[in-house]
């Protein structure tokens, strides 16, 4: 079991107050849903839950249970946290000048994955099996976009945090990869994104945050 | 096949950087070119005075050697910024300074390994004496693996900013003058038949300092860039 935990996060930008008093909490298997308008923090509450940017106030703890026992610490002090964590922001990651098969490779090598990484089927299921020796500048960016998808699926980290995933797919993309969040979820994963597309999940799956309210 | 380790995270990144520039060279030569042009305009503006230019010719190299690995420190983190790789990178498990190390190592041996290769041939043009060319080779082995990792930080605290390149030479140049003044010091030195060890001790410990010293500010300048 593994669980993020946010107490009174505050995030101030700009001498604007974002958001503040903020606390929730999700375990394996259920996803967070940031929703809100154009500038109301959902980016930078992503960076904070990512570790990448420091909360003004409050704090964001990992806990694992491993034996029973209880391990918790701040996703800023990296301890464990990084190599758990997956993160998927605006821009794909990919460099345009390897191919698919070498840009995964080289995620891989810094990932803390240790099960043998299916790379050939996980192209399969996100269609990208005829490109994988296809240099990324020649690729749309819907298939960037599935490329990223990809690392992260291979990465084996248990808590996934994206912003707007779904940008540039197409429908039946969409769905692929809906179902790759399902099967994450079910897999006792967890997720944490903001997007503007409507998530058919059910309720059960789903923790649902809107920052403009 | 794909463990993760530290060291193959590490080698990956170098063999990562240096793919990306073997396919992009024409980039990579613009540095090197700018080296070379800037060297061999040289004699053709003093005139064929062979005196005056072996005197200064150690000093050209030089100036040329640190405003070419000035120009290319843009490399070292723009195209991650700007694609998202750099998130890749700072997100993992593995410290973020063996990673820079790994990045700048890979920047030098991609821009200055090169100036270091064709610096012996264009001070042979420029007329220097064996020894001199000898000693001129060491003080550019020592002094710009330097140069690209105190770029690497002041690179890390601009990558953020649009327009950096001013910021980035002010920060930059007063942290490279001391390893210019040493190694020049040390080819003056050399050609008046003075002894040059201390030079060269100052050189190598500024060196050693580089590599352990910046890799920690380097990536912690990253971090604030990117959030």
């Amino acid at each position: 079991m593994m669980s993020l935990e946010v107490r009174d996060l505050c995030c101030i930008r700009d001498d604007r107050t974002l958001f503040k008093e903020l606390s929730f909490e999700i375990s394996s298997g259920q996803m967070l849903l940031i929703e809100g308008n154009n500038g109301s923090g959902k980016t930078s509450l992503l960076r904070i839950l990512s570790g990448i940017r420091l909360p003004e106030a409050g704090t964001v703890n990992w806990i694992k249970t491993i034996d029973n026992k209880k391990h918790s610490a701040s996703v800023h002090q990296q301890d464990g946290f990084m190599g758990d964590m997956g993160f998927l922001g605006h821009l794909d990651g990919n460099k345009l000048d390897l191919t698919v098969t070498e840009n995964i490779n080289f995620a891989l090598s810094l990932s803390s994955a240790n099960d043998e990484p299916a790379i050939d089927e996980v192209l399969e299921r996100v269609d990208l099996s005829l490109f994988d020796d296809v240099l990324v500048s020649n690729l749309s960016a819907g298939q960037r976009r599935r490329l990223a998808l990809a690392r992260l699926i291979l990465s084996g980290t248990a808590l996934w945090i994206m912003d707007e995933p779904f940008t540039a797919l197409d429908k039946h993309g969409i769905k692929v990869i809906e179902k790759e969040f399902l099967k994450h979820l079910d897999n006792g994963g967890m997720i944490a994104m903001t997007t503007h597309h409507s998530i058919s999940f059910k309720d059960e799956y789903t923790v649902r945050l809107n920052l403009s309210s | 096949m794909n463990k993760s380790t530290l060291a193959n995270a590490f080698l990956a990144l170098i063999k990562r950087d240096l793919t990306l520039a073997f396919r992009h060279r024409a980039e990579l030569f613009n540095p090197f070119l700018f080296f070379i042009l800037v060297v061999t305009l040289f004699p053709l503006a003093t005139g064929a005075e062979s005196k005056l230019l072996q005197t200064i010719a150690p000093a050209i190299i030089w100036v040329a050697a640190l405003l070419a690995s000035m120009l290319s420190l843009d490399a070292i983190f723009r195209s991650d910024f700007e694609d998202g790789s750099l998130e890749l990178l700072l997100l993992n498990s593995h410290p973020t300074s063996v990673l820079v190390l790994a990045k700048v190592l890979a920047h030098w041996l991609i821009t200055g390994l090169p100036l270091v290769l064709i610096a012996p041939f264009l001070a042979l043009f420029l007329g220097l004496d064996q020894e001199v060319i000898t000693l001129l080779v060491i003080t550019l082995l020592l002094g710009t693996p330097v140069l690209s990792f105190i770029g690497a930080v002041a690179m890390a605290l601009t990558v953020g900013l649009k327009r950096g390149g001013i910021l980035l030479s002010l920060l930059v140049l007063p942290l490279y003058v001391p390893v210019l003044i040493f190694a020049t010091n040390a080819i003056e030195m050399a050609s008046s038949g003075l002894p040059v060890t201390a030079q060269l001790w100052i050189l190598s410990s500024l060196l050693l300092l580089s590599i352990t010293l910046t890799p920690w500010p380097t990536a912690a300048a990253l971090k604030l860039s990117l959030s």
